[in-house]
């Protein structure tokens, strides 16, 4: 059985439309499956908080990277589906408490974006869990912690994401798709002309 | 920007990585050396090294040399938290010859080796936090900081001892301040105490020279009585709207001499006097306290019957020579401009009814500790009499420690102040009235200098120290000597049994809090607070007064309790810090501003209401959207909102983004 088969796939070459092999993005046996969590952390207060959570020792799963931006209102929705489309398990999102944020209200925009890609990700049949915004205070290591290890434990529950995974499968199945569609045009094409 | 900047941009990158040990913090926690093999092997990286302390001169000086030798133009430092050290990094890169903006800094310390004990996982999650920065940096580009001019006037808020202390300090220096205090006169808790600890020197003999200095100080302008309404700006720039309360008293005019309080239609003070925490009486114009400065009276229009009824016969306008009084006073509202916000808003005290079982607010003979500084202060309500509600004077007195404090059901923290202040209360009360003083305490806390030997003199007076928390005060009498009396009932935990103790008076020994407005005040000046809603410091140690707001410093209380001495030396750190920033003249602007790409602009008008500076606007013979860069605080919220992607921020490009994305996942 070929590792696509086992997936569920269609065991067909792995082809795009075009005929280009696509980049497939390794991912680990189910087995070694760890999760991967992307996370967006404000300058100001979740990314320092998270740095009182280090300076106070406070310890959680190692499973979230973390990247910078100034302000929560900078995470483009598409900094999201990237990191699902690049293999993240879950991404979360940290600002300033509402009311508190460095740049007045960049979290309120933070807000309505998320709330909107909430609702993609639903349609998208991504698991409601696997999204979090969360708002943590500079002064609240704490959360950090239980926040990381929470979302850790719900997306472990759920299992691999496995987007890269998923798009690789979805390609085939349009180019067996394409290929019925095309096979059966130039068969009734024949017969058109014949 | 010159040409040979640009091709530097382009240029293949050269990359240098250098990840620490921090001693043991980073290397013991992680396999440091996997973490450097992995990432020399990627494309790009030149030089891959490990050093015991990259923060240290030889390891700034490896980098430097690095940079030389391999003509690096891309360097990655994997250490501790950029909030810590990305400026060394920064200044090490422009030693040696390379824009500072070409680094990157990978935070291996607070994030990773602190935080986790799975030696694996963090070593994985190093590997992919190294590999994120390596592919992020090839997309940084020349950048160069900003100047902008520091305006040179401070704004100090709240004129307790810290405000007083720190605005005397900077005026002194020649700079100009304005120091605002929300009550009518200046000198906040301080000035309610009768004695300081452990010298028992008066507070009033040590802190009214002060007061009268920053009266009369050439470079201060005092408001009293006002609030800060509105901040807006930056470091160097501070726009602020100071709203004047009316006193009804012109403040140029008033000399302080009384005579509208004497002439008064009401003969006798009615209403409870703030100032003596109600135990005293005052008319509704009034001077808050003797000292009280400025030196001028105030009219509570709450209770003046001009502004309840409009039918008094003004009495106290009359009899002033002056014409000070002014009943149509209206609020005042000033703008200044300031360069440095200062804030020593202080604290409150505890309240004590939140403790019901001590009975305070029941029990007339149960007192907080700040009502007992105003009953042995001679300007007090009852002029340095230690008498009961009732006139008496007690025969024994009980003092509660640790209310408000250490306890998980009101606040967890120490006060820090309370056993000292306890001490000096239990010594005058002894001295006063000869009674018998009980402490009932958890830990005696006398930290300091000649503290403990206060503690030690204390013992010897005979003052009584009862080990363990009062479980309540009752008027209960289980046997006749009980009886009309207040008992406490404590475990003596060195005793070892359970002590009834009866006593006519009870001093509860209220802890610090945070102002109960504390976050809105910190909303308003856009600092940050601690859970317990303390202001919160830029850290705990290095940077005590600073705050997370560059030019915004933080004094006193307001960032947690502390005792006079520390006070006052917080606010000459937080004035020589300001200090420091003022006499710079300018201010360096991290160049993370967002710029429009015209070209691919549409001119769809989405980002321009996003801003919160009002730094995107719209270029209506263009149609194209503009970025003003000197507003522009760098948050990025338009750059995210620009559906053609044609608004970027520098250091927060999409593709700095994406391959920090792409590089913290796609590794085995």
């Amino acid at each position: 059985m070929t590792k696509e088969q086992k997936r569920g796939g269609v065991p067909l070459p792995l082809t795009h439309v075009d005929g280009t092999v696509p980049t497939l993005i390794k991912t680990r046996k189910r087995d070694e499956w760890q999760p991967r969590i992307v996370a967006f952390f404000c300058n100001w207060c979740t990314y320092t908080a998270a740095d009182l959570a280090g300076v106070s020792r406070m310890k959680y799963a190692p499973n979230a990277r973390v990247i910078r931006v100034m302000c929560s209102g900078r995470v483009d929705p598409q900094f999201i589906l990237e990191a699902f489309a690049k293999g993240a398990d879950g991404v979360l999102m940290g600002g300033c408490h509402p009311g508190d944020c460095h740049y007045s209200e960049g979290n309120y925009k933070a807000l309505r974006r998320a709330k909107l890609l909430k609702r993609f990700l639903k349609d998208m049949c991504v698991e409601e869990d696997r999204f979090r915004l969360e708002w943590i205070s500079g002064a609240e290591g704490e959360k950090v912690k239980l926040v990381i290890d929470e979302m850790v434990e719900k997306v472990r529950k759920l299992g691999p994401l496995n987007l890269p995974g998923r798009f690789a499968d979805w390609d085939s199945e349009i180019s067996v798709l394409e290929e019925k569609i095309c096979a059966k045009e130039e068969k009734e094409g024949a017969a058109h002309h014949g | 920007m010159n040409l040979n900047d640009k091709i530097s941009d382009k240029a293949p990158a050269r990359i240098g990585f250098y990840i620490c040990h921090c001693g043991t913090n980073i290397a013991g926690a992680l396999d440091v050396p996997a973490v450097r093999d992995y990432v020399a092997k990627m494309p790009g990286v030149i030089v891959a090294r490990d050093y015991k302390y990259m923060c240290s001169d030889p390891g700034q000086e490896l980098l430097g040399k690095d940079i030389t030798e391999h003509k690096l133009n891309r360097i990655v430092v994997a250490s501790c938290s950029p909030l810590l050290h990305e400026n060394t990094f920064r200044k090490a890169l422009e030693k040696a010859g390379l824009n500072p903006f070409y680094f990157q800094m990978v935070n291996i310390r607070e994030h990773v080796a602190w935080v986790h004990t799975d030696k694996p996982g963090a070593t994985r999650k190093a590997k992919d936090l190294c590999s994120a920065a390596v592919r992020r940096v090839k997309f940084h580009k020349f950048l160069e900081k900003k100047k902008v001019p520091y305006h040179p006037d401070v704004l100090v808020v709240g004129a307790g001892i810290a405000g007083i202390q720190a605005a005397l300090t900077m005026a002194n220096a020649g700079k100009k301040v304005y120091l605002v205090e929300r009550e009518p006169s200046i000198g906040g808790h301080m000035a309610m105490f009768d004695k300081t600890f452990p010298t028992l020197d008066c507070a009033a003999c040590i802190l009214t020279p002060k007061m009268s200095a920053v009266k009369s100080h050439p470079n201060i302008t005092l408001w009293t009585y006002s609030e800060v309404a509105k901040t807006e700006g930056s470091a160097g720039n501070f726009k602020v709207t100071v709203k004047r309360k009316p006193r009804y008293v012109k403040e140029e005019l008033c000399v302080g001499c009384n005579d509208c309080i004497d002439n008064c239609v009401f003969k006798e003070p009615k209403f409870a006097d703030e100032f003596n925490m109600g135990l005293g009486k005052r008319k509704p114009v009034y001077m808050p306290f003797p000292q009280a400065t400025p030196h001028v009276a105030l009219i509570d229009a709450e209770t003046c019957l001009h502004f309840k009824t409009g039918k008094c016969k003004q009495s106290c306008a009359e009899a002033c020579d002056r014409k000070a009084i002014d009943f149509n006073q209206k609020e005042e509202i000033k703008e200044i401009q300031v360069g440095t916000l200062l804030l020593a808003t202080g604290f409150e005290v505890f309240d004590a009814a939140k403790d019901p079982y001590y009975g305070y607010g029941v029990h007339p003979g149960v007192y907080t500790s700040l009502e007992i500084e105003r009953l042995v202060n001679a300007s007090g309500p009852t002029n340095g009499e230690i008498v009961l509600r009732d006139g008496r004077k007690p025969k024994s007195v009980g003092i509660i420690h640790c209310v408000g404090s250490r306890d998980a059901k009101t606040n967890k923290w120490c006060s820090r102040v309370c056993c000292m202040y306890s001490l000096k209360l239990a010594h005058l009360i002894k001295e006063h009235t000869g009674a018998e003083v009980y402490n009932f305490y958890i830990d005696m806390r006398t930290p300091g200098k000649m503290y403990e030997e206060f503690y030690d003199r204390l013992l010897e007076e005979g003052v009584h120290f009862v080990r363990g928390r009062v479980s309540e005060v009752s008027d209960f009498a289980m046997s006749p000597e009980e009886e009309g009396k207040l008992i406490l009932r404590a475990e003596d935990t060195l005793a070892g049994f359970v002590r009834r103790v009866p006593v006519d008076m009870v001093v509860l020994s209220t802890g610090l809090t945070p102002k109960k407005d504390s976050q809105t005040v910190a909303r308003l000046f856009n600092i940050g607070r601690s859970p317990e809603g303390f202001f919160q410091e830029r850290h705990p140690k290095l940077a005590p007064v600073n705050t997370f707001t560059d030019g915004i410093f933080i004094a006193g209380c307001c960032q947690g309790p502390k005792d006079i001495p520390d006070t006052v030396a917080q606010a000459g750190a937080a004035a020589a810090e300001a200090l420091a920033l003022i006499d710079k003249a300018y201010i360096e602007l991290e160049p993370d501003t967002a710029f429009v790409v015209e070209d691919t602009c549409s001119g769809c008008k989405s980002c321009v209401p996003l801003c919160p500076y009002t730094a995107v606007s719209f270029d209506e013979v263009k149609k194209k959207a503009v970025i003003n860069e000197t507003l522009c605080k760098g948050c990025g919220t338009c750059v995210a909102a620009c559906p053609s992607g044609s608004i970027k921020q520098n250091l927060f490009e999409d593709e700095q983004i994406f391959s920090e994305i792409e590089g913290v996942l796609t590794n085995d």
